[in-house]
């Protein structure tokens, strides 16, 4: 199943029989492991990263810090949930060191995004405070590079 | 008779050394000409990794030059690098050498080569070495006064060199067996059996052996075995390897040689008077590389090795027989069915799909018949040259 969801995490297009040919994996196989793969959410998604920078629109994107009281029992778990299940908080992560919760909030504008915080985040009970760090220039995203890497060229043909 | 005082000067005969006009012409460099005239060419042609360096290795490579490594180093490289080197050589293989008199640091595996072909050669030796070879294996033989002899490997075993083969053209004048496996330009390996027989015959004839291990990373469901572990090799092998391939590290120029201290001392020698020493800049490179490189190295295998199953199935699909190749980013496929020769076929396939390859005869007379191509290319390239490779055969079927 590895190679398989390797091959697949380079570049989600591939076809069940490319990724056969590659893995020397019969056809009817790569396609059973993909299906257990998706069915068990071990593949979350498939995905295109895109530079909208490029096209000229406009996405603004924040990083909050989130200082949270834990709840007894359960810990962090139920107010991180409260958390990611808004569709604006992108990616939540419990982190160590001054702050306990990190969200990526992504929206159209600086104002959607302060509004969202001002009025859905720090406004719930177990949140005791927020920092906002607005993102400013994306330079990578999700591993691939957004500018530069002109890609320098081989010589045709070397020994 | 008065000697002309023009600026430029006419000999009455040419001032070339007769050894190297007897050298060939690289059969690689008439086809790169042949190439930069034409536009928008899909190169299966070269002989180099397509990663870039990764960022880590050049980043500690970038902070020595800000810290001011710019000077000569020990001719025989840093003593770090060396030490990191038999590190690596103890971990991987179980053999040790010594740091200190037992390894040098060469300016790429290319000048270790040609370091050991000047070491042990004297007029007139000879040295056997597989058909078809990496271009520069017969060059360097001549260049020290050596001659080149060329044993037969062929598609039928997998182009892997055999003692039986070897055993024939040994002569009085034999010093050496030069072995370069995985290969450069057929993507052959060398069974443990098979070297292993080839040791007993270095033994049996008291033959040094040259082994260049430059791709000995770059194998795919088979292991590689470094000739020198094998019992009785070590005093009598010349070990060559570098940081080209494996770490994407080609301009760097940065190599090793590991042998007996007495050969290395030699090749020291001669190193010191020629290169004095590789440069500072690539050893600090290679030191991370050693280090640290090894799971960027893996990720590498990987890529190639998928790229690799899709190369070897697109030749036998599109009706070319294809030995499946273990080693290096190379395939050698056959196209002896379709009656053309090597050049012929490297030719039009240029001209009349900008598709370039390289006509295996490049690499010797038993290469003829068939084309190296490299698969260290984008997936996508590699896709879209098979189909115009299809699409000219079939438009060129011998009837």
């Amino acid at each position: 199943m590895k190679k398989i969801l390797e091959a697949l995490e380079k570049d989600a297009r591939l076809t069940p029989e490319q990724i056969s040919t590659m893995t020397g994996t019969p056809v009817a196989e790569v396609k059973k492991v993909i299906k257990k793969a998706e069915d068990d959410h071990i593949i979350l998604k498939y995905k295109t990263v895109i530079d909208w920078a490029k096209l000229g629109e406009d996405q603004v994107a924040a990083l909050v810090e989130v200082k949270v009281v834990p709840q007894r029992n359960v810990g962090f778990d139920a107010i991180a949930e409260r958390i990611y299940r808004f569709k604006e908080a992108r990616s939540v992560y419990l982190a160590s060191g001054a702050y306990d919760i990190a969200v990526l909030v992504a929206g159209n504008t600086m104002q959607e995004i302060a509004v969202f915080v001002s009025e859905k985040l720090a406004p719930l009970d177990a949140v005791q405070g927020t920092v906002t760090h607005f993102i400013l220039k994306k330079y990578k995203e999700d591993g691939e590079m957004l500018e530069g890497g002109e890609g320098v060229k081989r010589l045709p043909v070397t020994p | 008779m008065s000697k002309s005082r023009s600026s430029h000067i006419k000999l009455s005969q040419s001032p070339i050394s007769e050894i190297v006009k007897s050298i060939p012409p690289s059969g690689i460099r008439k086809f790169f000409d042949l190439l930069s005239s034409i536009e928008g060419v899909i190169s299966l042609g070269v002989g180099e990794p397509d990663f870039v360096t990764p960022w880590n290795i050049c980043e500690a490579a970038i902070y020595s030059l800000e810290k001011g490594y710019t000077m000569y180093t020990s001719n025989k490289g840093t003593p770090e690098l060396r030490a990191e080197i038999a590190r690596y050589i103890d971990s991987r293989f179980g053999l040790s050498y010594n740091p200190d008199n037992e390894i040098l640091i060469t300016v790429g595996v290319s000048e270790g080569l040609d370091l050991a072909m000047r070491t042990i050669l004297n007029p007139g030796d000879e040295v056997i070495m597989p058909d078809p070879c990496y271009v520069a294996y017969p060059a360097s033989v001549s260049l020290a006064g050596g001659i080149p002899i060329r044993v037969p490997t062929t598609e039928d075993n997998d182009f892997e060199i055999t003692a039986e083969a070897i055993e024939p053209y040994i002569t009085d004048k034999t010093k050496a067996v030069l072995i370069g496996y995985p290969c450069n330009p057929t993507g052959a390996v060398l069974s443990k059996e098979e070297l292993t027989r080839i040791a007993d015959l270095a033994k049996r004839y008291n033959l040094l052996v040259i082994s260049d291990e430059v791709y000995g990373q770059l194998v795919y469901g088979v292991e590689h075995t470094c000739l020198a572990t094998l019992p009785g090799m070590r005093e009598r092998t010349i070990l060559l390897n570098g940081f080209s391939k494996a770490y994407a590290m080609t301009g760097w120029r940065i190599g090793y040689a590991a042998s007996d201290k007495e050969i290395i001392g030699a090749m020291t020698k001669i190193h010191q008077y020629t290169m004095l020493c590789a440069p500072i800049m690539g050893q600090m490179a290679a030191l991370e590389a050693l280090k640290t490189g090894d799971s960027e190295v893996e990720n590498m295998v990987k890529d190639y090795d998928r790229r690799r199953r899709v190369i070897v199935k697109g030749f036998r699909t599109i009706g070319l027989s294809c030995f499946e190749p273990k080693g290096a980013f190379y395939a050698f496929p056959s196209i002896k069915t379709t009656g053309m020769t090597s050049e012929e076929f490297a030719e039009k396939l240029l001209w009349e799909e900008k598709v370039a390859v390289v006509p295996g005869s490049a690499f010797g007379p038993c290469g003829e018949g068939y084309l190296r191509c490299c698969y260290a290319t984008a997936l996508s390239d590699i896709e879209e040259a098979l189909k115009r490779m299809g699409r000219f055969i079939k438009k060129h079927r011998k009837t």
